[in-house]
This record gives C-alpha cells, structure tokens and sequence, in this order.
C-alpha cells in the first residue's frame, strides 16, 4: 500500500529585540554569566508588572505581514499555566485565541514546482529559563536554573500539515528562516536555539482522507536533523503500519548520534494549560496606521533579491535562488560587486565570475569548516574574494594557484597579494623567463618530441604538463604552449 | 452540584499544592461555592454585549524598546531554597 506523509511545524523565534518582551532587562544573554539578566519582573516575583514591548509587537507584525497574514486589530495576551522550573512564574505570558497574525501562506519549489504552505498563525509569547541538568558525585540528578532567557521575546509561527516529504519540510523552514532573516527580526540561528521547530508527523493511506495518529518530535537542531527525523520518522510510521502495529499518538525526541527518534517519556497528566486571558496586560488594538506604517517599511524579501539578481546582474536562476537563500551571502555577494577590483572583471561576466566563486570555493572552505559566510567574512572581506576572482581571471595567478591563495587567505587572514608575493606563487607570463625552462623541457623529453614531429597533438599537452611542473604551476599555460610550439617547429 | 474528591485532587496536583484529607472536603465545599457563584453570574442576558478580557478600559500600554539594569545576581539568588554557583539548584527534571 502507498502512504502520504503529512507534516506540519511550528517553529519558535527568538526576537532580536535589545530588552525582554516585558521587562527592560537585555535580551542579549548569550554569553551573559548565568542570573545576571534577570529583575523581580522576569524572575516572577509577586506583585509585579509586565509591560508590552512594542518593538517585539512590530516584528510579529512584519513577519506576520511577510508570510501574508491577515493582522487582527485586536490582540491580546493570554496565561498558560505549566509547572515546570524553567518557568519562573509557573506561567507563561502567550497567546491563545487573539494571536497578531492568522491565515498567511509561504510558498515553497519543489521539483520546480510551485506550492504554498499555509500559516495558520503568527503570535508573541516568552522564552523560558535555561536548565543546566547535572549528576552530583553522589550519583543524584538535578538541574541549575539559569533565568537569563526567561522572558526573552519569542515568536510562535504554526505552519498547517500542508507538507508532504522531508524535502518539503527542510525547504520550508529555509524559506522560512530566509524571510526572518531579510526581515532582520531574528538571527535564525538553529544551533544555538534563537530559531527552533517541532514537527508533527503522521501517514495515511493514499486516495485516504483517514490520518494516522499524530506523532510529535522535538529536539531538532538544524535543517539536516529536522530533513532527517522526518525521514526516519516516515519510515518508522510506513513499517509500524504495514506490520500492523499500532501507532501510539505520542512525542518523540530526535537523537542526532543515534539517527532516530525514540519515545519520550509521558508526563503523568496531560498538558492542561487552563489558558485565560492575562489580567496584568491590557489587550491592544492594533491601527490600520501602524500596519501600513511597517507595510511600508518593509525590507526586500528573498524572492524580489532573486528576481533583482537575474535582471540588475545577469545571473542565471541557479545563482540567483542559491546567492539570496542567505541573506548574509547575498549580502557579501553584493558588497564583492561594490569594489575597485570589480571594474578589473570583464563587465559581461564579472558577476558570474563572483558568483562562481562564493558558490564555489567559497561554498567548499565554509563546508570544511563549518562555518556560516559571516563567519568567513572574518578572515576574507568581499573586497579580497573580488580581488582573487580578478586576478584569476587577468592572469596574474592560474585557477588552481587563485584557489590556494584563497585558502590561505581564510586560513592566516593575509591579503591575495601578500601571500603570492610571500611564496613567489605570480603567474610568469614573460617568454624570457620561461625560455631557459622550455629549452630544458624540450631536451629531457626526447621522446614526446619526437611524437609531436610525428604529429602526435598529446604529445605537446604532455610537454606543457612538465613546464608546468617544473615551474610549480606558475607558467601561464596558454604561453607555455605557444612558446613550445614555436621552438618545435623552429628545430 | 459538588465537586469530586478526584476533580480537587486534581486541581490541587495542577497548582503543585499539598493536600490533607481534611483539605480536600473543606475545598469540595469551597470550590464548589464559588462555581455556583459563576451559575449566578451566567444568569445574567450578555445578548450583544462584546466578550471582554479585562475590566479596565485600558489599550495599548506598550513601552520603548530599552534595556534597563537587572538586579545584582546575589539579589536574584537571595531567596533561592538550595543554589550552586550563580545559578537556582532544583530537582531534577525532564524532558
């Protein structure tokens, strides 16, 4: 029997906000001491007051407008009780039945196909405190609470179960992060946590309208976990089924080691969140003025960036999608092109001459290492990616040597030219310097000279192969074979 | 209509609160007294009258975008019942 897999996610956004969403604590904490962002406020102390931060309400509101929304004009926050220590107040500020934005769309490509993922909602509530789960040397368990987080504004986007294979899901949510990203509401990172996803998964029966029971999973921290969990999490439903077992209605955990989910285990009751509308919050009635306000000031999305791309450059569509899919690729790629050594390219190619090289070598050193382009830009600004990609293609240096440079350059942060001049790697494009070397080629290779007399055409790539190695690949090629040629035909 | 021993049980496990045998027949009583409170209450005709979330007539109360100083960690830490470090020590929990 055939099965269609049916995923929906919901991911949580941390909001790059200055202070929290109802205190004026700082919302940066990454590499705060623990407990040192915290006041009465955050920290739930009785008798004390939150108040609406109106920036987090405007990024909801723009991102609720970027994934076509409808905007409420009236909001307000709701209490969802859940005792757990890493919520200070027992509570956490939400919202349940008046959230900002409702009723949006996202759309993805699949197979050059196009198809829109619904957004059934766009809402404002808190992160939680960090827990820090220890063993003492006794062998007993506990956690260390660190409020930092706690009250962090976070924003809820629930995407409906429009997705149908792990594909789908992975492209959703880096179209997803991208908007985040070009809205600049969030740094979308997934690895430390300021953009995360839970999914839920379940089968039905092809030409079935029946679903199989819904299975959530949590703890999936980055696109490839989320690709694969879906995968392994497919495949376990499919096999579950057809052996006739049955499928429990449950949360599981990815465990990124191991490459599967596996149940976690339930809580003694229910979730019971007894929501009710927050007495310490005024509910807010959102303008027409201010949504128009931000339509207005909204930044060019990634879908307008890649249309810009093809027509301002002359980029193909494959560069293009892949260029804007970060913003901070497109960017670099944008500020390579707004440089001195860009006017040394050939102006009809000079932007795909860029684009090579960022979806290249670029692409391969970032793999490697790990690494995000910011944190390449560290070592190599895109003045000197422009810089190498010139060189290359005037000459100077051949593509192989442009590629080593370009490693260097990311690996000890010195210019192109310092390192050229520093191991003597310049192209030698000057016919008196390869003559003598040329002479000492013809000489040692009696034989290939003889098969060039003979006309055989391989026998002078093989002659230009060893000027090549005898100068470490400095030798322009293309003049190494005229020059060969020419002291041939004279002897 | 009374509550049940297991509904206060129930709802006292939800709050995380302690409760004696002789506790939960005082808050049967209670608890009880108050839901027929609301049965008076929804007696009233709300025909046309806008559900409402708040009593106030207060709207948007929103503040600026800026951090203000937190308190000292060992202000934070100060009523903590056990802490390690700098940071509250609890029993632990899980996912």
């Amino acid at each position: 029997m055939n099965f269609e897999t049916v995923i929906g996610l919901e991911a949580h956004v941390q909001l790059l906000t200055r202070s929290k969403m109802f205190c004026g604590c700082s919302a940066d904490y990454a590499t705060a001491p623990p407990n040192t962002h915290v006041c009465p406020v955050c920290l739930g102390m009785p008798g004390v007051l939150p108040v609406i931060n109106r920036q987090a309400v405007a990024y909801t509101i723009m991102t609720a407008l970027a994934l076509n929304c409808t905007v409420s004009g009236y909001t307000k926050f709701d209490r969802k009780n859940y005792p757990y220590p890493d919520l200070m107040k027992g509570y956490q500020i939400s919202q349940y039945d008046a959230p900002i934005g409702k009723g949006g769309w996202l759309g993805i490509e699949v197979d050059g196909q196009k198809k829109k993922i619904g957004i059934t909602r766009v809402h404002l509530e808190e992160d939680v405190a960090k827990l820090l789960h220890r063993t003492d040397a006794g062998g007993e368990e506990y956690s260390l609470v660190d409020v930092n987080r706690s009250g962090v504004p976070l924003m809820e986007i629930v995407g409906e179960p429009d997705l149908r294979s792990p594909e789908e899901a992975r492209q959703y949510l880096v179209k997803l992060r991208s908007i985040l990203q070009y809205l600049g509401v969030s740094t979308g990172n997934m690895e430390e946590g300021s953009f995360r996803c839970d999914a839920n998964i379940s089968i039905r029966a092809e030409g079935s309208s029946k679903l199989g029971p819904k299975v959530e999973v949590k703890n999936m921290n980055s696109f490839r976990a989320v690709y694969q969990a879906m995968d392994y999490e497919a495949g376990r439903q499919r096999k579950a089924f057809s052996e006739g077992k049955k499928l429990a209605q449950e949360t599981r955990g990815w465990v990124e080691e191991r490459g599967k989910t596996v149940a976690q285990r339930s809580k003694e009751y229910a979730h019971d969140y007894r929501y009710f509308p927050e007495p310490d919050l005024p509910p807010l009635s959102i303008s027409r003025d201010w949504v128009e306000e931000i339509k207005t000031k909204l930044p060019e999305l990634p879908e307008d960036r890649r249309e810009r791309f093809m027509t301002e450059y002359g980029l193909p569509l494959y560069d293009a999608s892949l260029l804007i899919s970060s913003k901070a690729m497109a960017d670099y790629f944008e500020d390579a092109t707004k440089t001195d050594a860009y006017q040394k390219l050939p102006p009809d190619k000079a932007a795909k001459e860029v684009s090579n090289w960022l979806l290249g070598e670029v692409s391969r050193i970032m793999n490697d290492n790990n690494i995000e382009i910011d944190d390449f830009k560290r070592k190599v600004e895109p003045a000197q990616t422009t810089r190498i990609a010139a060189m290359s293609s005037e000459g100077v240096v051949n593509i192989s040597t442009a590629k080593l440079v370009m490693g260097e350059m990311f690996n000890t942060g010195k210019s192109a030219e310092e390192i050229i001049r520093e191991r003597g790697l310049s192209q030698i494009s000057d016919s008196g310097e390869l003559e003598a070397t040329i002479i000492d080629v013809i000489n040692s290779n009696a034989q290939a000279v003889s098969d060039y007399k003979a006309g055989k055409d391989t026998a002078l790539k093989f002659l230009v192969g060893q000027v090549m190695r005898a100068t470490k690949g400095r030798a322009n090629p293309v003049l190494a074979g005229e020059l060969l040629q020419k002291k041939l035909d004279e002897g | 209509m009374k509550l049940s021993r297991e509904e206060v049980l129930r709802i006292a496990r939800l709050a995380r609160l302690g409760v004696t045998e002789e506790d939960v027949d005082k808050f049967r009583e209670q608890l009880s007294n108050i839901l027929q409170n609301f049965e008076i209450l929804r007696q009233v005709d709300t025909e046309g009258v806008p559900p409402t979330a708040q009593s106030i007539v207060l709207q948007n109360i929103m503040r600026d975008d800026e951090v203000a100083p937190s308190l000292p960690p060992e202000d934070i830490l100060a009523n903590a019942p056990r802490r390690e470090g700098e940071c509250f020590r609890v029993r632990a929990v899980l996912e």
